[in-house]
């Protein structure tokens, strides 16, 4: 099969981007979308010139590092994969596909589709975590949690940190990046202690970053390659409006 | 070269207790002046940061990736083993350490294995603490499965997902430390030198992978956890960034590498669909829990799966290994399929492939347990494949995964280089010439958690040293030898791109020095690579320049030490005369084909010393020594 790329180059931050059409031939649709970048990047490179550069790792769909905007949507066509995860079969035979870094203010742009995630670090950074030093904390099972809520907590904790989210988002909110981590913690007994501290220290920082405010359209969870529900973003204003009230 | 293992006095269980007992300490108000250095953040590096520095150390942590939390481990699916016996079926330290020495077929080092299997139970504690969301029963406890070479369930795991969210845990608590100011993290960071001052590991140069900008970070102790080199093959499940530099230069700069040729190959990876294919996905070991691996037992037999009799199929795995069946280990199960597959009994496009079928587990289990066990990975097999594994078995062919081999390193986790510390997958201490299943999480946490912690104090403890300035001589002259190689690279505007080059190696390679290999043909290889390795300094093209993101000139300086590390590979299979684990000498088998181990000849760890360009490598030895587990044929019949 055969392809007709638009892609945004864009050498640095300082040197102004534009839209690169590239023919994609001799496809197979059992092609990843990756591979088919590798594949146009080889001819690319086979003349001398730069390839397109764009994030990519362990093209598992878990690393997170990938991270595209493929016609309009972040990781692509497909639900619940990323990038990575796409394969050629989701197009048709002579498309044109339109290739786009995640764009975002507080995703200041790297070069061509690689764009600066590390704001997500700062926000773990503030609050993301329970404060226990490695030595000889009890028995694991001298603390049961009950399935149910070790379920939820791990369908909060499967976030990759990829940014589809804030990509997707009309405001570029962090919303639901944040609510995962938040959510992931504070279900579970050993994340109490810290409950209130960690809301309001992860959202503090998430508006310190620059990402916009939340009206809850959505749109990150119809993205999430992680399939995270935005159910954790209401669970997240309630431990937020908890601390603050509980901590004026 | 000297290599003193300084293993412990005393019975082998007893080890790590008088090691402890010996250590020297650095008192709490004297941490803060001591600077570590931290490469890698997997889990070995995460969690060797976030320990050190709770400790009180100064710890700088260098990445590749954009965030720390996108290392390599973050892939692992299937599990972490440890000895909690908490099934009640028999599991002890004592038997995780034996099977682990078995599985590695008996070219570990004991002392540390043992240790291994002692702190594991540690492991689960410490993530269960920090709220790593484990599998739990009904009664809100911890939950096991079973993983290759062991008969027990030991393995904890989150889903299908257990490295990305134990990653997260040291990620996280690394970050914690961050936060308080004691970690410093440089993430696209790549080290691209290990300096040595008075004999002592002292500093490393690296290159900012956004500027290009080249600059030296001097410490008092230097920890690598870069992870492990089978990218060296072109195909394989390692991340595409994943590569042996950071442990290449350190050999170059005088650490030994031990055991280079022992790498595995993993029985259960997606087989490979086309040219273009640039990378290997694994399909979790823990799918052999109630997956039945089968061929047709006819040459030939080109019927669809569904269309084949019970009485026509050749389950060879349970067939072949009784005992163990269908969880035998991986270079055993990996040879088998091999084996299967030559005799033209593959199936799928090339032959090359068998079945993984899950068809009795779905009748007798259903299809919502089978969901709750693996269904993450059956979706990541249809994305792949277009395929319903819950309606057609999988296909499944091996795969390089993993390299047991890697820098030389004494009990106390150091390489010959004083101060230079090597943990996880970049060191060859644990796996022997096999690793088995949901151990690589265990030794990475191990390491980081609860060993390097302690035995790195001793090092600044005794060792007396001053920390250079980032501007002495020895790192001026790394710098400029980083920029003149970089510079050569840019220069050359050859007309063969970096991937070909790669991906001609690694076809010598997985030919010559994979899952079989013969003097012959790593003699022929010993040829092919030098050659292409020439060819490569002539030809290559590299575009763009070194002044903002180049990931071609990355991948190419990567690649110039995999042609050197390839050749170091052929080298030790052709000097080890003998099949042990995941090192199959066609020249060395039994009658039925099984590994044929010579421990009277090479019981040892071969280890490599550089000496230059001009002169090939020194191949020295250390003993291994048997006191807790007797030399025995490793069988799983």
């Amino acid at each position: 099969m055969k392809l007709k790329l638009r892609v945004w180059r864009q050498k640095n931050a300082h040197t102004p981007g534009q839209f690169v059409e590239y023919h994609a031939d001799n496809l197979n649709p059992n092609m990843s979308f990756l591979e088919m970048l590798d594949v146009v990047n080889e001819q690319i490179a086979a003349k001398g010139e730069e390839p397109i550069a764009f994030d990519h790792d362990c093209r598992e769909g878990i690393c997170g590092a990938c991270s595209c905007v493929i016609n309009g949507e972040p990781h692509g066509p497909h639900d619940k994969v990323t990038t990575c995860q796409t394969y050629l079969r989701s197009f048709q035979d002579g498309a044109t596909v339109t290739i786009e870094p995640f764009r975002a203010n507080a995703f200041p742009l790297i070069k061509d589709l690689v764009v600066d995630r590390t704001a997500f670090d700062r926000i773990i950074q503030a609050g993301g975590y329970i404060s226990v030093g490695t030595g000889h904390p009890p028995d694991a099972n001298s603390l049961p949690v009950p399935k149910p809520l070790a379920d939820l907590a791990m369908d909060a904790a499967a976030c990759i940190g990829c940014g589809a989210c804030v990509a997707a988002c009309k405001n570029a909110s962090a919303m639901l990046f944040v609510a995962a981590k938040v959510s992931h913690l504070n279900l579970l007994p050993q994340g109490q202690p810290e409950r209130d501290v960690r809301a309001l220290a992860m959202v503090d920082q998430m508006d310190k970053e620059g990402f916009g405010a939340c009206t809850v359209t959505l749109s990150c969870q119809a993205v999430c390659p992680k399939g995270i529900s935005g159910s954790f973003i209401a669970k997240m204003n309630r431990d937020f409006l908890r601390a603050m009230l509980l901590n004026p | 070269m000297k290599l003193d293992a300084r293993i412990p006095s005393g019975p082998v269980p007893q080890k790590w207790s008088v090691c402890k007992r010996d250590l020297k300490l650095v008192a709490p108000n004297n941490k803060r002046k001591y600077e570590i250095l931290v490469v890698g953040t997997g889990l070995a590096g995460s969690s060797a940061a976030a320990t050190l520095a709770e400790l009180g150390y100064q710890v700088k942590v260098f990445c590749l990736q954009d965030s720390p939390r996108r290392a390599h481990s973050v892939a692992a699916q299937g599990g972490i083993n440890a000895a909690k016996n908490y099934q009640n079926d028999g599991d002890s330290v004592h038997r995780l350490f034996y099977d682990t020495i078995k599985g590695g077929d008996f070219r570990s080092r004991e002392a540390n294995v043992f240790r291994l299997a002692e702190v594991s139970v540690n492991i689960i504690d410490q993530c269960a603490a920090q709220g790593v969301p484990f599998a739990r029963e009904y009664s809100g406890y911890l939950t096991n499965r079973s993983f290759g070479g062991a008969q027990v369930s030991r393995t904890f795991y989150a889903r299908g997902q257990t490295g990305q969210q134990l990653l997260l845990g040291c990620y996280q608590a690394m970050l914690r430390q961050a936060h308080l100011g004691q970690v410093r993290i440089f993430p696209r960071t790549e080290m691209l030198d290990l300096v040595v001052v008075n004999g002592h590991a002292k500093g490393i140069v690296v290159r900012d992978l956004l500027t290009g900008k080249i600059s030296s970070h001097a410490g008092d102790a230097v920890v690598l956890a870069t992870g492990g080199y089978t990218n060296v093959f072109y195909l394989s499940t390692s991340g595409r960034g994943s590569n042996v530099t950071a442990i290449w230069r350190a050999y170059k700069k005088g650490a030994a590498f031990a055991n280079p040729c022992f790498t595995q190959i993993h029985p259960t990876c997606i087989p490979v669909s086309g040219d273009y294919q640039s990378k290997l996905t694994l399909m979790s070991e823990s799918l052999r829990n109630d997956g039945r691996v089968w061929v047709p037992k006819q040459p030939g037999d080109k019927r669809p799966p569904a269309e084949i009799p019970e009485s026509d199929r050749d389950y060879y795995l349970e067939r072949m290994y009784p005992a163990y069946g269908n969880l035998a280990p991986r270079d055993i199960s990996s040879r088998a399929t091999k084996r299967v597959c030559d005799e033209g009994r593959g199936v799928g496009p090339g032959g090359l492939g068998v079945y993984l079928d899950f068809s009795d587990a779905l009748r007798r289990l259903g299809r919502s347990v089978i969901a709750e066990r693996y269904g993450n990975l059956f979706e990541m097999y249809e994305e792949i494949t277009a395929e319903n594994a819950y309606e057609t078995p999988m296909r499944i062919y091996p795969a390089p995964h993993y390299a047991m081999g890697g820098l030389w390193v004494d009990y106390h986790l150091m390489s010959n280089l004083p101060g230079l510390f090597v943990i996880g997958e970049a060191n060859f201490s644990d796996h022997g010439a096999n690793r088995l299943g949901a151990s690589a999480l265990m030794q990475g946490l191990a390491d980081g958690y609860f060993i390097l912690p302690y035995t790195i104090g001793n090092y600044i403890a005794t060792a007396k040293q001053t920390r250079p300035q980032p501007d002495a001589a020895e790192f001026r002259e790394s710098e400029a030898e980083v920029a003149a190689t970089i510079k050569r690279l840019l220069a050359i505007r050859g007309k063969k791109t970096v991937r070909q080059f790669h991906k001609d190696l690694g076809k010598i390679l997985w030919e010559k020095c994979g899952m079989a290999r013969t003097a012959a043909g790593l003699q022929q290889a010993l040829k092919e690579i030098p050659t292409l390795r020439e060819e490569f300094w002539q030809n290559v093209s590299v575009p763009g320049d070194d002044a903002d993101l180049n990931q071609s000139l990355e991948h190419a300086g990567r690649v110039a030490d995999f042609f050197e590390l390839g050749e170091l590979m052929c080298r030790d299979a052709l000097a080890r005369n003998e099949s042990c684990g995941g090192h199959f000498r066609e020249e060395y088998q039994t009658a039925d084909g099984e590994c044929q181990r010579n421990d009277t000849e090479f019981a040892h760890v071969a280890c490599w010393e550089y000496r230059s360009a001009q002169q090939p490598p020194v191949r020295h030895i250390e003993p291994l020594t048997f006191e807790e587990a007797h030399l025995a044929e490793r069988s799983y019949k």
